[in-house]
């Protein structure tokens, strides 16, 4: 089985900087993402999804380690004032 | 019964939420329903938009725009000076309010329809037309002198989001197909649209019941403020609907859409272009102030006001 370490990226944030974000992802050059819809409780309250625009997204990344602290700071500079965020990271193994 | 029975529907959502039931309208249920509603209506008034000359439309829409951009004017200084919030929250919510909510004018829909009251079927461009200016305005008060916007993305998403694009799709469809060829479809989007409505006004009160808890936490000027606002609005549209001769009908809708403040395209335009502003004081205002009055008290006061103008017969011809 052959592998390569990598870096997960996870991005938690509210549903409406979803296309906002995937024009930053590829300007910063991100070959992939995986975006789900989540919900849950934070700084910024509940937010229960239950509502297209109330809801919160959460973004899978693998990249390398650089590149994930690139996109980091970028989210942060743009949007971490005035948006709920919340950015956390893990070394992974990509298979395959 | 002062008002149209799919209201309590309303009421039966916020008593779920607020008794923590396990209710819950799923995301795609929600969906379907908005944009069955949307389409419905867009339909509806393209069917009778044929029947009017284009010419009379387009004086009396110019006219209608001109005079709903007074209301986030009128409530941007009101909200700085007697509210003293913040230029990004006043500019926010006086965008929320400038603009109009489909659910509300449904409602009016079913309130005349259920008193056989007529009204001018191409009303429903209106709402098309009324939803982005004021967002446009409330934007700029929000912003002058602090910064860029993101004018492209916040256009982007109230142009090309759902409820613009639904809403005048089906007014093309509509009156591309007339009422001969909308006919098949009749069954769909004419006859299930109370029921249809009625599912949606539950998940509404769902999502309201979420606001009115957090409405001690707004304080008694915004509470105050969500309810006077509509009614000055109201007046404001009532005397415009009679003006521009439209029947009592169309003046109840017009004030009706007036009083109104969006809930659902302006928050997330908001949101993008004022990212500063608070989101739950104009949403909560909006939702669980605003929409509930509408609906409840606002609409047989709209009606009277409409038939008081009328009474005066004050009109240009």
């Amino acid at each position: 089985m052959t592998s390569q370490p990598k870096t997960l990226l996870t991005i938690i944030t509210e549903g409406v900087l979803e296309n906002s974000l995937i024009d930053d992802f590829k300007r910063l050059g991100v070959i992939g993402y995986t975006i789900s819809e989540a919900r849950g409780l934070g700084t910024h309250g509940l937010r229960t999804g239950n509502w297209r625009k109330d809801g919160n997204i959460r973004v899978d990344i693998v990249a390398d380690s650089d590149q994930c602290a690139r996109i980091v700071d970028q989210l942060r500079a743009d949007y971490d004032r005035d948006y709920g965020l919340l950015m956390y990271s893990c070394p992974v193994d990509l298979h395959g | 019964m002062p008002f149209e029975p799919v209201v309590f529907f309303f009421v039966l959502g916020a008593a779920a939420g607020l008794l923590r039931s396990d209710l819950k309208i799923p995301g795609s249920i929600y969906e379907f329903l908005s944009i069955y509603l949307l389409l419905a209506i867009g339909l509806k008034g393209g069917v009778k938009l044929a029947e009017y000359p284009l010419g009379e439309i387009a004086l009396v829409s110019l006219v209608v725009m001109v005079a709903a951009a007074a209301i986030p004017l009128i409530a941007f200084p009101v909200l700085r000076t007697v509210g003293g919030l913040s230029r990004a929250d006043a500019g926010s919510i006086a965008g929320h309010y400038g603009s109009v909510s489909v659910v509300t004018f449904s409602v009016a829909v079913a309130f005349l329809s259920k008193r056989a009251i007529p009204y001018e079927g191409y009303l429903i461009v209106f709402l098309v037309l009324l939803e982005m200016p004021a967002l446009i305005i409330g934007v700029i008060l929000a912003k002058h002198g602090s910064g860029p916007v993101r004018w492209g993305k916040m256009l982007h998403e109230v142009f090309f989001g759902k409820s613009i694009l639904l809403l005048s799709g089906g007014l093309i469809i509509g009156l591309i197909a007339g009422p001969e060829g909308i006919k098949p479809l009749d069954a769909l989007f004419f006859d299930l649209f109370k029921g249809m409505l009625a599912l949606f006004l539950l998940e509404m009160g769902l999502v309201a019941s979420t606001r009115i808890a957090e409405l001690k936490t707004y304080g008694a000027f915004l509470l105050g403020f969500a309810v006077v606002m509509p009614l000055v609005a109201a007046v404001i549209g009532a005397l415009t609907g009679t003006l521009v001769g439209l029947s009592v009908g169309g003046t109840l809708l017009l004030a009706t859409l007036y009083a109104s403040a969006s809930y659902i395209a302006a928050p997330a335009a908001m949101r993008i272009a004022v990212p500063e502003a608070n989101p739950a004081l104009s949403i909560g205002a909006a939702l669980g102030v605003t929409f509930p009055f509408n609906i409840f008290i606002g609409l047989p006061i709209y009606y009277w006001l409409a038939e008081f103008f009328h009474g005066l017969g004050v009109s240009v011809p």
